[in-house]
């Protein structure tokens, strides 16, 4: 398949939206665009499979370059293995559910739709990349669209949040960007991930490169102490913003620390592997009991979203294939899970107008639809087995244990335990809206999900289930890239 | 003879346009709305022919010598004189005496194309002061306003120091090497004391016109008091031209002194860009507040200059020709508001998106190509910058630089934020836009996305040495 359609489709959607009339057309556009989006990210799964079936074990497929600056040996340099495929379905299929959601937006639609085309644009192009250069490029494409979405059209201390975010961001892009240009200098002036890939980078180099750009990835993807910016950054943006943010960008963030990061430099990573071990175990734990003590749901999911974050940073610091494995489902695992989450507290926000825990109450009998959903993403979340939460912590937990000594027991340990507090705040926050007598009488009046809202809450709960019944065909794919990574890290 | 002519081919142009408007001026007068078209065509046909039939070639005894490179970094200058020509129509228009300004404007771009081209010390500061008197008086264009007065004396003022350190550092330079030929002194460079101190102070004397920290306290004064056309000049062009001379003094003349340069405009540039950040924070004048930024600016190109090969040549010439369109697009938007509004302050461009949402885009296309922030051009011509100055692999130096770009991200975002986000009881009223200065915005709007995305520009750049 060819990659560049990847960037083309949302490309063209983001400049029709930008030249249609109304806001009618505008929706219809990107969700047009969106579905055309999945419909690519299939294909691409199924030619993907395709071509692996037919022996094709290169480490990169469907590999595209064009010169590009070529003074500077930098080229556009795509190619896709098991890792970036999984990337992209989760992408289109946040995409699409981002955009279903934010059918009601009334406030200039035409350009909210247009921030969110390219916050996509930006996601599937960082995924593709093979040149870290053209990777950085498309990271910081998606930094303004947040910052404007959240600022615009937010609720609460938008302004702030935004500023927050966009400032924390690029504090991390600033530390990647010098961690690249590193490399790109250690590799004989080539940005190209592959070229570096061969060449045997000196250990004290690497000692400094890795945490610059672990550090610098590890603030998108709430590397404990960085995570400071998601709760704000999630509770004062728009519902598809925040399914945008937790659902990919904080994947962006996690990708990097692994792709680039642990990849690149194996020593680096070795050495600072307690480090990140320590901090991301912190992170669980940490974000976990944050989150009993919040009282707003969007402040729930944007800590626990800190804790199960964490997971991914685990498996990265375990630096075992199992676990490593596990990162990545929990990647893709709570991508979808967090998108959901957030969509249906945007949904009960719309019509409750509150996001209060406590002001709720009884809303499975207004809209048993929504807390449906709710209860099956809180299951989700809580690690229940037969949805994909439980798939990947788990198979992050058994990657840990492998780990004998009793540092790295200690952490998994304490990760495992904080499947507990999960289930305490989720389950009491599931009874405390969802169940229960209605508090609020005005809330008798209240519609259940319209046909976009439940077509999104479908294909999200769609993919949560296929990862989590049959988590084979997942890690088929993520298996011949984890290996290549540990391969490098093994020094093979 | 005919070396003259191809050789010389820009300045003769120029000098061209400077006495056509003075025939124009001394015969009958002609209103401004018929001269000020004229003018715009005669410096666009300027700036196409400065694409073609340029050669490399030296002339008088080698102290004018031009190249390809020169040829296109002198047509970076022009563009921002056209640009220039049609983005203040609206204020050259209501001006009493528009072809003086630009008699004055282009007087001063002469000089800016002989210095880059100067092959000697003498003529160098011959040229430097030709782009600099004019720019004096141009900065107090507004002759009712006592602001402009007082920053066309700060200008003067200080101009007339840094010229005399120049020619301190050129006796001392002469006086030390026994030449003034930029091809004999990097032979005669031996590094002694005296070497140092005559370069130390020609350095000064080029940080003064880049506005360098320490030397940087007239920028803003002078900024804020000149018309807003003349501030864009002294910050794009001026600056610009500046730079071209600097980054081929340091590369060729005193090559040998590298060691030396190297150390000071690491530390010049951490200053530089530190101190423009932390003052362009707390502006409140958009035009104090885009003088701070540009100092900032300037910041950054000197990371750029520090490497020392032609990669740094390259994206300190990119960088400026991005700078060109972001930061003369940024000059526009505030002229378009003082004039229809008077008003100059940040807070003022609250609820800006409301009334005038092209304004604003391109406002933010501008600040965001200023703040390095793709898919503009300027995230390019930043990181370029930053890999040029990556050679020597100081991270530290590098860490600053980047970390520099975050802070001045927050002051730019600033602006955005008040555009598009503040509510605001009495904004801006809507502005119908003069065709020309459409125009101009379209075409700066179009170099920030384009040049970035046009890779083969910057390729383009460096195959010219």
């Amino acid at each position: 398949m060819n990659l560049l359609l990847l960037l083309i489709v949302p490309l063209l959607t983001a400049l029709a939206v930008l030249l249609s009339a109304n806001g009618r057309q505008v929706k219809w556009l990107s969700f047009i665009g969106s579905l055309a989006q999945l419909a690519l990210a299939f294909i691409l799964l199924y030619t993907f499979e395709e071509e692996r079936a037919t022996g094709n074990t290169a480490q990169m497929l469907f590999e595209q370059r064009y010169p590009l600056f070529q003074s500077l040996n930098i080229s556009l340099h795509f190619g896709v293995d098991g890792i970036s495929v999984v990337m992209i379905l989760l992408t289109a299929f946040v995409s699409i559910a981002g955009v279903l959601v934010s059918w009601n937006i009334e406030k200039m639609t035409k350009e909210f739709y247009f921030l969110l085309l390219l916050l996509g644009l930006g996601a599937y192009g960082f995924f593709i990349s093979l040149d870290l250069f053209i990777l950085f490029f498309f990271l910081e494409i998606s930094v303004i669209p947040k910052y404007l979405l959240i600022g615009i059209w937010g609720t609460g201390r938008k302004e702030y949040s935004a500023n927050k975010l966009a400032l924390m961001l690029m504090g991390g892009s600033a530390l990647i960007l010098v961690g690249i240009l590193g490399l790109y200098f250690v590799a004989g002036h080539s940005f190209d991930l592959t070229e570096i890939a061969k060449t045997t980078i000196p250990g004290n180099i690497q000692m400094i490169v890795f945490p610059l750009l672990f550090v610098g990835f590890g603030v998108f993807t709430a590397l404990f102490p960085l995570h400071t910016w998601v709760p704000d950054g999630h509770s004062s943006a728009p519902t598809a913003g925040s399914m945008f943010l937790a659902g990919i960008s904080m994947k962006l963030g996690g990708y990097g620390c692994l792709r680039v990061a642990t990849y690149l430099l194996p020593e680096g990573a070795k050495e600072y592997a307690n480090i990140i071990i320590a901090l991301s175990a912190i992170a669980i734990l940490y974000g976990a009991f944050a989150t009993m003590m919040q009282k707003d749901l969007k402040y729930i999911n944007a800590y626990s979203s800190v804790s199960h974050v964490g997971f991914s940073l685990l498996g990265i610091g375990m630096l075992t294939q199992t676990a490593i494995t596990g990162a990545l489902i929990q990647m893709v695992s709570h991508g979808l899970m967090t998108a959901l989450f957030f969509a249906v507290i945007g949904m009960i926000y719309d019509r409750t107008h509150t996001r209060m825990v406590a002001e709720m109450g009884g809303l499975m009998k207004v809209m048993p639809f929504i807390a449906t959903i709710f209860f099956i993403v809180g299951l989700c979340s809580l690690g229940l087995p037969g949805l994909s939460g439980f798939v990947a912590e788990m198979t992050v937990l058994v990657g840990s244990w492998q780990n004998n000594d009793v540092f790295h027991r200690v952490a998994t340990i304490a990760a495992a335990m904080s499947i507990v507090v999960t289930a305490v705040y989720i389950l009491r926050a599931i009874a405390r809206t969802a169940m229960g007598p209605i508090k609020n009488a005005a809330f008798l009046q209240l519609k259940d999900a319209a046909w976009n809202e439940k077509l999104a809450a479908i294909i999200l709960v769609a993919g949560i289930l296929s990862i989590g019944i049959a988590p084979n065909w997942l890690n088929e794919l993520l298996r011949p890239a984890a290996e290549i990574i540990m391969n490098r890290i093994a020094g093979k | 003879m005919n070396d003259i002519f191809t050789l010389m081919k820009s300045e003769l142009a120029v000098t061209a346009i400077i006495f056509l408007l003075l025939l124009i001026k001394i015969g009958k007068g002609v209103r401004n709305e018929a001269l000020l078209p004229i003018i715009q065509v005669l410096l666009l046909i300027n700036l196409i022919s400065g694409f073609f039939f340029n050669k490399e070639g030296a002339l008088f005894g080698d102290m004018f010598h031009t190249s390809t490179l020169i040829a296109f970094q002198k047509n970076i200058l022009n563009l921002g004189v056209y640009l220039i020509s049609l983005l203040f129509t609206d204020w050259l228009k209501k001006s009493q005496h528009m072809a003086e300004f630009f008699m004055l404007i282009l007087s001063a771009l002469l000089g800016m194309f002989f210095m880059i081209s100067s092959g000697n010390l003498l003529i160098f500061f011959l040229s430097l002061e030709l782009s600099t008197i004019p720019v004096a008086a141009l900065a107090n264009f507004d002759l009712e306003k006592k602001r402009s007065s007082e920053g066309a004396m700060k200008m003067i003022l200080s101009s007339a120091f840094s010229s005399g350190i120049l020619l301190f550092g050129i006796s001392l330079m002469y006086g030390a090497t026994g030449t003034i030929s930029f091809a004999e002194i990097p032979a005669k460079l031996d590094g002694s004391s005296l070497q140092v101190l005559a370069f130390v102070f020609l350095f000064s004397a080029f940080a003064f016109k880049l506005s360098i920290v320490p030397f940087h306290l007239w920028t803003a004064d002078v900024y804020e008091g000149s018309p807003i056309a003349v501030s864009s000049f002294l910050s794009v062009i001026s600056k610009g031209s500046v730079a071209f001379i600097f980054i081929s003094a340091l590369y060729k003349v005193f090559q040998p002194m590298q060691a030396v340069w190297y150390n000071m405009l690491v530390i010049l540039a951490v200053a530089t860009m530190i101190i423009g950040n932390l003052f362009a924070l707390r502006q409140q004048n958009i035009k104090r507040f885009l003088a701070f930024s540009s100092i900032a600016q300037v910041g950054f190109i000197l990371v750029g200059m520090s490497s020392s090969d032609n990669t740094g040549v390259t994206a300190v010439t990119y960088f400026i020709l991005i700078y060109v369109f972001s930061n003369l697009a940024a000059f526009g938007i505030a002229s378009v508001i003082s004039e229809h509004s008077g008003k100059e302050n940040i807070d003022d461009y609250k609820g800006l998106y409301k009334t005038n949402p092209f304004l604003s885009w391109v406002l933010a296309l501008a600040l965001f190509s200023l703040a390095g922030v793709p898919p503009t051009a300027g995230f390019f011509g930043k990181l370029f910058l930053l890999t040029a100055g990556a050679a020597k692999g100081e991270y530290w130096f590098i860490t600053i630089a980047a970390l520099n770009m975050v802070i001045s991200l927050y002051y730019y975002l600033r602006i955005v934020r008040a555009v598009f986000m503040d509510k605001n009881e009495t904004p801006v009223d809507k502005i119908k836009l003069n065709d020309s200065v459409k125009l101009a915005f379209i075409i700066c709007g179009a170099g920030i996305v384009l040049t970035g995305l046009f890779s083969w520009i910057f390729d383009f750049i460096q195959s010219l040495h």
